[in-house]
């Protein structure tokens, strides 16, 4: 058996041992990994979505259980120090050695620190590892618990110096971008689209300053600001340097491989050093002079360094390396591809710039006019995919190559389908998956969904950027194949819970029996009836007693069955805010019925045990005290969480329990897919953990921070950022068309944060809809919320008047005996069901 | 019987025994069966679509009114799933042609026709067969 030692646990170090592990081969080798962070190999392209959700697990490339289970030995935390050629061992910083056959070199790089005076002044950070951000995040705190309104600075326009902009945007600081050259990302930008990308990056609250040389660091022991030229200074409280990568290529010097003359270690074709048991991938493999930052590189020089070893030695790294690069920063589409900037001798450039719309779009032609040589996209990279692969597969074009990039119905159509491309064009770089492959994986095994075909061949499953095209393959597929792609909601209705809803509204149908009549089939069933009466409640507000055989049980009997088919009771307290009087009555009611009691995780109190003829009367007590019905049994608004606010507290920058009452009182009753629940937080505290809610609200310094989509349960998962430091008006606003947008367009039962997760574009694409009004349609989800709102009743104060509704309270129809099955046994004072045997 | 409940030691189990009784009370009857037509309540006492309970000596049936079908069906209240007595509070509805109720508490289906559970493997329940007369409902009953 031979060992591999794979030294470094990056993203590429981990491809590695992915296509390793791969091989029928891989029995005969021992593979031990080292990495000298403390945690497995993470996905550092999505690094800034740290900032959002601070969830480290969740970028993990795999866990650290999976390295076991594929039989690789994983030493993470333990840096490799030296290599010895001659006795084929490495030596760990631990001092411990281990030998090996093959060695495979993948530490990657690190950030580059130019020499400025003062650069190791406390607040400068580099934006490499989930361990920067660690220390980067709780300095930003520190800064804003002192100073609300402070600034930071990244040092470096390109790629990654933006990418660190939206992370300090998303620590709540004032962006900073500095940069030497005149332009942002020079080196895949041309002047006029980089104008473009900074106009947008202006209006979204980015400072940009270029042609700026940083003289020194200013401050004492802390950072207070940057010193370009003698009068030219800017005050930053923090500094993160993204001033580009150098390659970690120590082992490489010390062990006399051959290296490059600016760094990093020469390899050929294979991958090979110049020892040929030495094998260097990734950031810091030098090849045709030069290195490569980009993942999709990086992996097939992953997967050629693995055939090489395991004796597929035919598979080599082509001569040229595709640089295209298509990503979102900051929430803008930039996208490159083959030569960019066109000197005028190789061909034509044809350029659309609508700087009104932040867009950018340039495509070079060969002089002939016949191929696609290369271009740049900004503000807009829907075209980018089939634009790549016309390039890389040198397909034809259009004889007016402008109607590639003219926007559609302005002369301009989109051109061919992603069905054209030849079988062996390559969709997915990263895992270089082919069409060929794709649809394949549809036609012959069966794979119907974009996420079975991505299982099965790993597209889309890297940076995610050919996920459109995957999705177009995958349907385009189902639909040769005669296949219609719907969601349906169960075997009586044909649509989707959207198309339901919009069917119930337009055609203003208000029965079940007649939505069933006119637009279903058969007789109905425990999915589509309670789907049906949430899209009734929803639209017209109708009460769960109107067609009470529809509802669920808990909605049918306005009550929450619960183990022994009793039921439990839950007046509302909005806000969490409850009287001593209030208390006294509840607490009254409860002991006169003998009910169970317990404060509930959203700060009320649910009374257990009742039985069903006792909830009127219950609730007939509960009504007379001033209480109304808490809707715990229906999928509509539950509570509202608040903190004490500054009504109380020494910290609180505003009322948060009044903003809490005022919010539950006005989402009251409203029904949705699923159940929602709310928080409000005095400060940053955020002691109602509002982000943990479908919609939360923060008092801020100037306003609101308003969060959205968010949930404890099985998958926990922080609210996303909508709006900052807006009124409370503004606040109201945005949530209510939030909402009612989440209510159009959820699929049953879909809490908030899952549809936010499907909906194309995520929390970017609600903030256009809420904010931006981009559909045209938030006027009239202001009036559909409003009109909610103003309907409200509470439904228990019907049933209770109404002694139609009441007679359904009884057990049995025929005696007014109790049900003798119900059993309780006593528990510390109080009662519970006796235990299911 | 299901899920095995972490009780404090003092708490007592309900016994198998009584469970083996309660199921026993329980037995499918076809109509040429019945001895007994028990006169149970008022077509109007029924929700449309929707069920109710009635009280027979010790048992509880679950009679469902099913507008849709213009049928009437009658079976245990008893889920088999966890021993509690509410299938007349579930939703009615029809799996490819075959009319259920569907459990309240955890939406098991069964059969309105044979009792068999049709999301599932737990035990069949029993049915009883239902005639309307004078505008009244009967159970039919071989006990």
């Amino acid at each position: 058996m031979k060992t591999v030692i794979v030294v470094g646990n990056g993203m590429v170090g981990y491809k590695f041992c992915e296509k390793f592990v791969a091989k029928e081969t891989s029995e005969d080798y021992k593979l031990i990994v080292f990495g000298d962070e403390p945690r497995p190999a993470y996905d550092r392209v999505h690094l800034s979505e740290f900032f959002e959700n601070q969830d480290a697990k969740a970028l993990e490339m795999a866990p650290a259980a999976w390295y076991a289970e594929n039989g690789i030995e994983l030493m993470v935390n333990e840096r490799v120090a030296d290599i010895n050629r001659e006795e084929k061992t490495i030596t760990t910083a631990k001092n411990r050695d281990f030998s090996y056959d093959y060695l495979v070199l993948a530490t990657g790089s690190s950030a580059f620190v130019p020499p400025i005076k003062g650069v190791e002044k406390k607040g400068v950070f580099v934006y490499r590892t989930i361990e920067d951000l660690e220390g980067m995040l709780s300095y930003a705190a520190a800064l804003k618990a002192k100073n609300p309104n402070a600034k930071a600075a990244v040092l470096g326009g390109g790629l990654l110096g933006l990418e660190a902009g939206k992370a300090v945007m998303d620590m709540g600081l004032e962006p900073h971008i500095v940069e030497f050259a005149p332009k942002l990302m020079p080196r895949q930008l041309d002047s006029r689209s980089s104008q473009v990308l900074q106009l947008k990056l202006e209006s979204i609250g980015l400072h940009i300053h270029l042609s700026k040389a940083t003289n020194q660091i200013l401050g004492d022991d802390a950072i207070v600001g940057m010193e370009f030229g003698e009068d030219d200074v800017l005050d930053v409280e923090m500094l993160i340097i993204s001033a580009g990568i150098r390659p970690r290529d120590e082992l490489g010097k010390s062990s006399g491989l051959k290296m490059g003359v600016r760094g990093g270690i020469v390899v050929d074709h294979k991958m090979q050093t110049s020892d040929e048991n030495i094998y260097a991938i990734g950031e810091i493999a030098l090849y045709n002079q030069m290195i490569y930052g980009l993942v999709a590189p990086g992996y097939e020089m992953a997967a050629v360094a693995v055939d090489q070893i395991t004796g597929k030695t035919d598979n080599i790294m082509a001569p040229e390396i595709d640089m295209s690069t298509k990503l979102k920063l900051i929430g803008v589409d930039v996208a490159s591809f083959g030569e960019p900037f066109m000197p005028a001798a190789k061909g034509h450039s044809i350029i659309f710039e609508n700087k009104t719309q932040h867009l950018y779009k340039r495509i070079n032609v060969s002089l002939d006019g016949k191929r696609l040589l290369g271009g740049i996209l900004v503000g807009d990279a829907s075209d980018y995919s089939m634009l790549h692969q016309i390039y890389l597969n040198s397909m034809p074009i259009p004889s007016d190559p402008s109607q590639l990039i003219l926007p559609a119905g302005d002369g301009g159509a989109s051109f061919g389908s992603a069905m054209d491309l030849p079988d062996t064009a390559v969709v997915c770089s990263c895992e270089a998956v082919t069409k060929g492959q794709v649809c394949c994986s549809v036609k012959d095994d069966g794979n119907e969904t974009v996420k079975a075909v991505a299982k099965a061949t790993k597209a889309t499953t890297g940076c995610g950027g050919c996920k459109p095209m995957v999705t177009d393959l995958v349907n385009e597929t189902l639909k040769s194949l005669g296949k219609v792609v719907k969601e349906r909601i169960c075997e009586h209705f044909d649509y989707s819970r959207q198309e339901l809803y919009d069917i119930v509204k337009m055609k203003n149908i208000q029965d079940y029996d007649e939505l069933l009549d006119t637009h279903g089939k058969g007789n109905g069933c425990e999915t589509c009836k309670p789907l049906a009466a949430s899209l009734f409640a929803s639209i017209f507000n109708e009460t769960a007693n109107k067609q009470d055989t529809i509802q669920d049980t808990n909605d049918r009997y306005l009550a929450n069955i619960q183990r022994n088919g009793t039921y439990s009771v839950v007046p509302r307290v909005a806000g969490g805010e409850i009287s001593p009087k209030q208390m006294i009555a509840m607490g009254r009611i409860a002991q006169k019925y003998d009910l169970y009691t317990k404060i509930t995780g959203g700060q009320r109190i649910d009374m257990f045990g009742a039985k069903l003829h006792e909830l009127p009367l219950i609730w007939e007590e509960l009504i007379a005290e001033g209480f109304e019905t808490g809707q715990a049994y229906g999928k509509s608004l539950r509570t509202v969480k608040s903190c004490v606010g500054s009504t109380w507290c020494r910290y609180g920058m505003d009322e948060s329990v009044s903003f809490a009452i005022e919010i539950e009182n006005r989402y009251k009753g409203i029904r949705s897919p699923h159940k929602f629940k709310g928080g409000v937080s005095g400060c940053i505290r955020e002691c109602a953990e509002a982000r943990g809610k479908d919609f939360g609200f923060i008092a801020v310094e100037g306003g609101w921070n308003i969060y959205i989509g968010g949930n404890g349960g099985a998958t926990p998962k922080h609210a996303l950022l909508l709006a900052e430091k807006v009124d409370k008006e503004t606040a109201i606003k945005y949530v209510d068309r939030f909402l009612m947008y989440y209510i159009q367009t959820a699929q049953p039962l879909m809490r908030t944060a899952a549809w936010l997760d499907k909906l194309e574009g995520g929390i970017d694409y609600v903030k256009d809809v809420v904010i931006n009004d981009c559909l045209g349609i938030v006027d009239q989800l202001d009036k559909e919320m409003q009109h909610l709102v103003d309907t409200y009743k509470c439904e228990w104060k019907e049933a209770v008047e109404n002694p139609e509704i009441r007679a359904k309270y009884t057990h049995f129809v025929n005696s007014t005996a109790a049900d003798e099955n119900i059993e309780f046994v006593s528990l510390r004072e109080q009662k519970m069901p006796a235990p299911w045997a | 019987m299901g899920l095995k409940y972490n009780a404090s030691p003092n708490v007592e189990l309900k016994a198998n025994k009584m469970i083996d009784s309660i199921l026993k009370e329980y037995n499918t009857t076809p109509i040429e069966n019945v001895t007994v037509w028990f006169k149970a309540a008022a077509v109007t006492k029924f929700p449309k679509n929707g069920g109710a309970c009635v009280k027979y000596n010790e048992k509880q049936i679950a009679v469902f009114n099913f507008t849709r079908e213009g049928k009437w069906y009658a079976c245990q209240n008893l889920c088999p799933h966890k021993m509690e007595m509410v299938l007349s509070r579930g939703m009615v509805g029809e799996d490819m042609g075959t009319p259920k109720v569907a459990c309240p508490l955890h939406k098991n289906t069964f059969s309105l026709q044979t009792g068999e559970n049709l999301n599932g493997t737990l035990s069949a329940i029993s049915t009883y067969p239902v005639k309307i007369e004078d505008g009244f409902v009967y159970i039919g009953f071989s006990e």
